[in-house]
């Protein structure tokens, strides 16, 4: 396949905290409109990888390119890529000193140039898209948890990245709430928005993701479809994981 | 006279003599400063409608007025209706009603953080009111305050600089005269503030070991 | 002459006076919060550059600790007496040098409000906006500083009764202030209960300005910020 085809390319990254290795050396391709999401036992990198990606966190060897052009080592132009490439906390981090919609918008006037009405606009149209439109001038403490990551994934899509990066988005949240904001990246995801997941929702995973890659110990060790890895592979080794999962062992 | 002989024979002597003023200031106001606090503060969450109204304005006259002013009043005002201090008298009096009002607001808020159960199981054992207010409430009140009134006694020490404006010669009233007499206000004030340093870092380090002595096994400091 | 004509006939003496201790009192606040700021930014943040780091953070320390631990009347006569005439400055105005010694003790005090409530603010606020495509700088300004502005008010506020009643102190220098020509009505008419119509007015001062602030602290109150409270009521 040539380089082209790619959205986003991932080479070979290493992230060293002190003497112990979390990343040994990843490297994958993302095309346009995939869905990937990560699996693995807790404190095997999952959310450093996704940090190296956009440099929130800067791995010490490896490149990641968007489109061909280099984010690693772009220096102040880090800013443009992050614009291109969302981000989805756990923890929502939406600015608890700003309304639903004046999160949305901040970035589009101060990192875009936007004019504020037309920044306005755009926020409120992306609130709509995630169904939180009518809670645009609330402000974080006085939504639920579900309300919030909702109003965090339309921030990041008005900036109309290339690709969303999900860390853990629902692992904070009660089952109920989960719910919500999965309908909200599954609708994202079917269409056509190119997504990055890192979570523990095997549903999610098995009906959304074109391609699961299982991580341990820093390294991609599986990859392939959900099909291939959780139903025609008896032995794989994130079948067992999942398994794991279920019995309530991880 | 070079600079050595000047700070070791004139400079530290006057010093000297005006510190141990500043130290019996703070010595005789600090204790008192405390007690009275803490019945401005159980006055004002325990006591009746009036005794917590007084208390409440005594509060709020001391710390709404400056230091500087209260002691003017009590020098200059009091003597005209009869009553008269020394200047050492007004100071300390000055002082321990400014640390009073201060220091019952921190016993007040120690005092609020304390369970309601606790006077409740007080009560329940056949303590009276004050009983349960001075064994349970205070001590445990009193641990929880012990910040604020360190804080409250490092301010001590350094207003207790105002008692010159009285014509007290204390550490820094010493300061000021040898400084006028010789000319040598750069050095000299550098001096006294080196040594309200000094006073300010012991307070510090011992109101952390006193913290560190009474805290409560398993119970939060603040 | 009874106490109620010598009022009549200082009144506007007295009146210059409140706007002389105002003044030095917004000196006070507003030196505080322009040098303040900065020096909370400094100690929390890095430059990236270690010695320009060390050196920055080495001098704020040490301004801090030193207007902290010295008594307000020390550093009045320090300046007054020592510095100002050292450096060329001997004919400052005694109210330029108290506004100065106060502005300076004051961004000592407020550098710590700030540099508490900025410590205080979840580190998840910066990567947000960092992930965003903010720059460092870009974000502190719109999004940790709007939020440190809200959490240090009520300490800010604090700062307003002590400034105000440690501006008294600049009397020791001769500067006409509030308690200065009290002190000097008094000495002219032997009246000394002037003492407690100036602290009347010290009082409302301070109680007109808290209102004031505690105002301003609602109107940019946001739901969910722990802003305002009983606790910052000065007097009750």
């Amino acid at each position: 396949m040539s380089d082209e085809e790619y959205i986003l390319r991932v080479e070979d990254i290493h992230k060293k905290y002190g003497n112990s290795e979390v990343l040994k050396g990843v490297s994958f391709n993302v095309k346009k409109g995939e869905t990937l999401v990560f699996i693995g036992p807790s404190g095997t990198g999952k959310s450093t990888l996704l940090r190296c990606i956009n440099q929130l966190t800067v791995p010490e060897q490896g490149n990641v390119y968007l489109r061909d052009e280099e984010v690693t080592n772009s220096g102040a132009g880090i800013n443009y890529f992050r614009q291109k490439i969302g981000m989805v906390f756990q923890n929502f981090c939406l600015f608890d000193h700003l309304s639903a919609v004046r999160n949305v918008e901040i970035a589009l006037i101060k990192v875009r140039g936007m004019k504020p009405e037309e920044a306005r606009e755009k926020a409120l149209y992306e609130l709509r898209q995630v169904g939180m439109e009518e809670w645009a001038e609330h402000y974080p403490a006085e939504l639920s948890g579900g309300q919030a990551q909702r109003v965090s994934i339309a921030r990041a899509l008005a900036m109309d990245p290339d690709v969303i990066l999900f860390d853990e988005p629902t692992s904070a949240l009660d089952p109920e709430l989960t719910r919500e904001v999965l309908e909200v990246m599954k609708k994202l995801a079917q269409a056509g928005m190119t997504m990055l997941v890192v979570t523990h929702e095997m549903g999610f995973a098995c009906n959304v993701a074109n391609r699961i890659l299982f991580m341990e110990n820093g390294k991609i060790v599986e990859e392939g479809s959900p099909t291939d890895l959780l139903e025609n592979n008896e032995s794989s080794r994130t079948r067992q994981f999942v398994g794991g999962l279920v019995m309530g062992e991880d | 006279m070079d600079n050595l002989t000047f700070i070791a024979e004139i400079l530290l002597p006057a010093l000297l003599t005006g510190l141990v003023v500043t130290i019996q200031l703070i010595v005789v106001s600090a204790p008192f400063g405390i007690l009275a606090g803490i019945g401005v503060a159980v006055g004002r969450t325990y006591g009746g409608k009036i005794p917590s109204f007084l208390c409440k304005v005594f509060v709020m006259f001391v710390k709404g007025c400056p230091l500087l002013l209260l002691l003017f009043i009590l020098y200059f005002t009091l003597p005209s209706i009869g009553i008269t201090f020394t200047a050492f008298q007004a100071s300390v009096i000055g002082f321990i009603m400014c640390n009073a009002a201060y220091n019952s607001e921190y016993i007040r808020g120690a005092i609020k953080s304390v369970k309601e159960g606790q006077i409740i199981a007080a009560r329940s054992l056949g303590m009276t009111k004050y009983q349960s207010i001075f064994y349970i409430v205070l001590p445990q009140a009193l641990r929880r305050a012990i910040p604020g009134l360190s804080n409250e006694f490092i301010y001590l020490i350094k207003y207790s600089s105002l008692a010159f404006m009285l014509t007290l010669v204390e550490l820094t009233g010493a300061g000021k005269l040898i400084a006028t007499k010789y000319f040598t206000y750069t050095e000299t004030f550098i001096f006294v503030g080196a040594i309200y340093l000094v006073l300010v870092t012991i307070t510090t380090i011992g109101a952390g070991m006193i913290e560190k002595k009474y805290a409560i096994p398993g119970a939060q400091g603040r | 002459m009874d106490f109620i004509s010598i009022l009549i006939d200082w009144a506007p003496y007295l009146l210059t006076g409140v706007f002389i201790t105002l003044g030095l009192t917004a000196a006070g606040l507003g030196i505080g919060i322009i040098m303040g700021l900065p020096m909370a930014i400094g100690q929390v943040y890095s430059t990236g550059n270690w010695w320009l780091d060390k050196i920055i953070k080495s001098f704020i320390a040490v301004f801090v600790w030193f207007f902290r631990g010295l008594p307000i009347l020390v550093l009045l006569f320090l300046f007054y007496f020592g510095i100002f005439p050292a450096i060329g400055m001997g004919s400052l105005a005694p109210f330029f040098v108290g506004a100065i010694v106060l502005g300076l003790r004051g961004a000592a005090y407020q550098s710590q409000i700030f540099r508490g409530a900025i410590q205080s603010i979840n580190e998840g606020q910066m990567t947000a906006a960092r992930s965003l495509g903010m720059t460092k700088l870009s974000a502190i300004k719109n999004i940790i500083l709007p939020q440190s502005f809200r959490i240090a008010l009520p300490g800010w506020s604090n700062e307003y009764p002590n400034i105000l009643t440690d501006s008294a102190v600049c009397y020791a220098i001769g500067v006409a202030e509030l308690l200065t020509r009290s002190s000097q009505i008094v000495s002219q008419t032997y009246e000394a209960s002037i003492y407690f119509v100036c602290a009347g007015i010290f009082i409302i001062l301070n109680y007109a300005g808290m209102k004031g602030l505690l105002a301003l602290e609602n109107r940019i109150a946001v739901p969910g910020f722990s802003g305002s409270g009983e606790d910052n009521q000065v007097f009750l």
